[in-house]
């Protein structure tokens, strides 16, 4: 039938051939604009020098030595790494924690559900002022709940040691929900056989877990990983409005360097080499998922 | 045996009562502040609940800054990106899934390459490409470039994967134009995903930050998020004034989310898409 149908489709439009082309020409004309030449474009301004006054002078791979060199921009990528390397593990164990629980029998499921996923859709800007405010050093609430516990007041958002940190938390907070509703998803994905099986072998929460969940949600457990380390080195919003990239740059991420090199300085040639390190680190993160889900 | 693994469920449900008031503890903490008088921010010991609520702070900050304005904006900016990215991704992912053609399976694949990239990487040539079109500081600028998304045409080709060539085939015969078959028989057979696409975009540009940030300079064509940001840095704000302004800015993404959270929450899950 559909075999039939396909035929009759191919006769038909043998007579409008430029219909399909037309029909999706709006779409293809925004994505060749806005990124597939921007992503070339990326590439061939990497190997130049431009200041947007006057044309693009070709420098070879000089931007990119000069990235090498530029303890700015290095220290930028440790920071990304950092940032990256603290939020991933937690966001992921927390949610995995939070999906177990909540794959329980209780009340209000979808509603708690609904309010751990809140976080996640509010917008990240005013995300970092709320968090400013918490954090404020002098009236901020938790310096008070430290003070009150023995802990003693912090300098969160205005010390080298504790920028850092700072967007971190706000981090944690933003991206629980969203690692917690992913690994629900893939708990209720596994059969409750397996379970039931394992209760007749005798085994106990920690046994089911090691030797059933914990394996079976691998995949979903390689996604998250690999969606969160692409957030991580992505992360830009909550460092703007936090903390500026400061004090000094001791906040400063990958993506605010390059944003501060094109947009403050007017280095679009190296800020593009910065995009390029960034994409590569992309492409290889892909690869990586795409291998993991090959296993599966 | 079963009393154990109630007695665990209670635990589990009541671990998840005290998460939940700390991840509601940062917005209950912006509504409480937005409605301080001033003094009470200054407390020695944070006041929970104010005594004497402002509501008046709401309406305050529209006269500090134009708040309207990038409201306005910002409406414009989500309502017309939803219009239109629904129908060109509707509208190719149909073409992509019911029509053969040449190089489509080319252009399709070379779509689902970008999938994974992100704007951040594409931001300078994106903004050089804006200025040659003369589209910074405007409503061009801010919603066409983001109109075409992988993810959109992606989910739109598989579900129109799913829709019978009978029903076409059936308007055919009646005679009906193929746009008018886009247009009458198959848009209303895609409910839900043009649910699930409006309200993914609705959120997505509402809250955006970075596109508007590097393609508008003039404060006229600020968004909110734009706005809340700038006015941050601008002059020497209180806190009750920008708590008004944050929880202002979010209401509409929260009532969105309200109102569709199971239809989010699946889309979410089946499509992994990013949060």
């Amino acid at each position: 039938m559909q075999l039939s149908s396909v035929k009759k489709n191919n006769t038909r439009l043998n007579r409008n051939k430029f219909l399909p082309y037309l029909f999706i020409a709006p779409n293809m004309l925004l994505f060749l604009t806005f990124m597939i030449i921007p992503i070339i474009f990326t590439f061939t301004m990497s190997f130049t020098k431009w200041t947007l006054i006057g044309t693009p002078e070709f420098n070879g791979i000089s931007n990119y030595v000069k990235l090498l060199s530029d303890k700015q921009f290095l220290a930028a990528m440790l920071n990304t790494v950092y940032y990256t390397l603290a939020t991933v593990p937690t966001t992921l164990a927390l949610g995995l924690i939070g999906a177990i629980a909540l794959n329980r029998n209780m009340p209000l499921r979808g509603a708690l559900r609904g309010i751990f996923y809140i976080p996640t859709v509010v917008s990240l800007v005013a995300t970092g002022l709320i968090w400013q405010w918490i954090l404020s050093t002098d009236y901020g609430v938790l310096n008070y709940v430290l003070e009150a516990v023995g802990i003693g007041e912090q300098q969160w958002l205005t010390s080298n040691a504790l920028s850092m940190p700072s967007v971190i938390l706000a981090t944690i907070w933003v991206r629980c929900g969203y690692c917690m509703v992913i690994y629900l998803g893939g708990l209720q994905g596994i059969s409750q056989d397996y379970y039931e099986a394992a209760e007749i072998d005798g085994a106990g929460d920690m046994k089911k877990f090691k030797y059933i969940t914990w394996p079976l949600l691998r995949s979903t457990t390689v996604f998250l990983t690999v969606m969160s380390i692409i957030y991580g080195f992505m992360g830009f919003d909550l460092f703007y409005t936090m903390t500026g990239g400061g004090p000094g740059f001791s906040s400063t991420v990958m993506v605010h360097y390059i944003y501060k090199q094109a947009f403050q300085v007017g280095e679009m040639g190296y800020a593009s080499a910065g995009g390029v390190v960034l994409f590569l680190i992309i492409f290889i993160l892909t690869l990586l998922q795409m291998k993991g889900d090959d296993q599966q | 045996m079963i009393k154990k693994e109630v007695l665990k469920d209670r635990i589990a449900f009541i671990l998840l009562l005290l998460a939940a008031m700390v991840t509601l503890f940062p917005l209950f903490w912006m509504l409480s502040t937005a409605l301080k008088p001033s003094e009470d921010l200054f407390a020695k010991v944070p006041i929970l609940f104010p005594s004497n609520p402002q509501w008046s702070n709401f309406a305050e900050i529209f006269s500090m800054a134009p708040f309207a304005r990038y409201f306005l904006n910002s409406g414009i900016v989500a309502t017309v990106s939803v219009l239109l990215t629904v129908f060109i991704n509707l509208l190719a992912g149909y073409t992509f899934a019911k029509y053969r053609f040449r190089g489509r399976k080319v252009l399709f694949l070379i779509v689902l390459s970008t999938l994974m990239i992100p704007m951040q990487i594409i931001m300078v040539p994106n903004f050089i490409i804006l200025s040659k079109l003369g589209w910074l500081n405007s409503y061009a600028g801010l919603i066409i470039p983001r109109a075409a998304e992988a993810f959109g045409l992606f989910l739109s080709k598989q579900f129109m994967d799913e829709i019978p060539y009978e029903l076409i085939e059936a308007a055919r015969i009646d005679g009906e134009s193929e746009f008018k078959i886009f247009v009458k028989i198959i848009l209303p057979n895609c409910k839900p995903l043009i649910a699930i696409l409006s309200i993914f975009t609705f959120m997505w540009r509402w809250n955006d930050f970075l596109w508007p940030l590097i393609t508008t300079s003039d404060k006229d064509m600020y968004t909110v998020q734009l706005g809340l940001a700038s006015f941050v840095g601008q002059f020497y704000v209180e806190w009750n004034s920008l708590m008004a302004i944050s929880l202002l800015a979010i209401i509409p993404v929260l009532i969105v989310f309200l109102m569709f959270q199971k239809l989010i929450v699946q889309g979410i899950v089946t499509t992994g898409i990013k949060g």
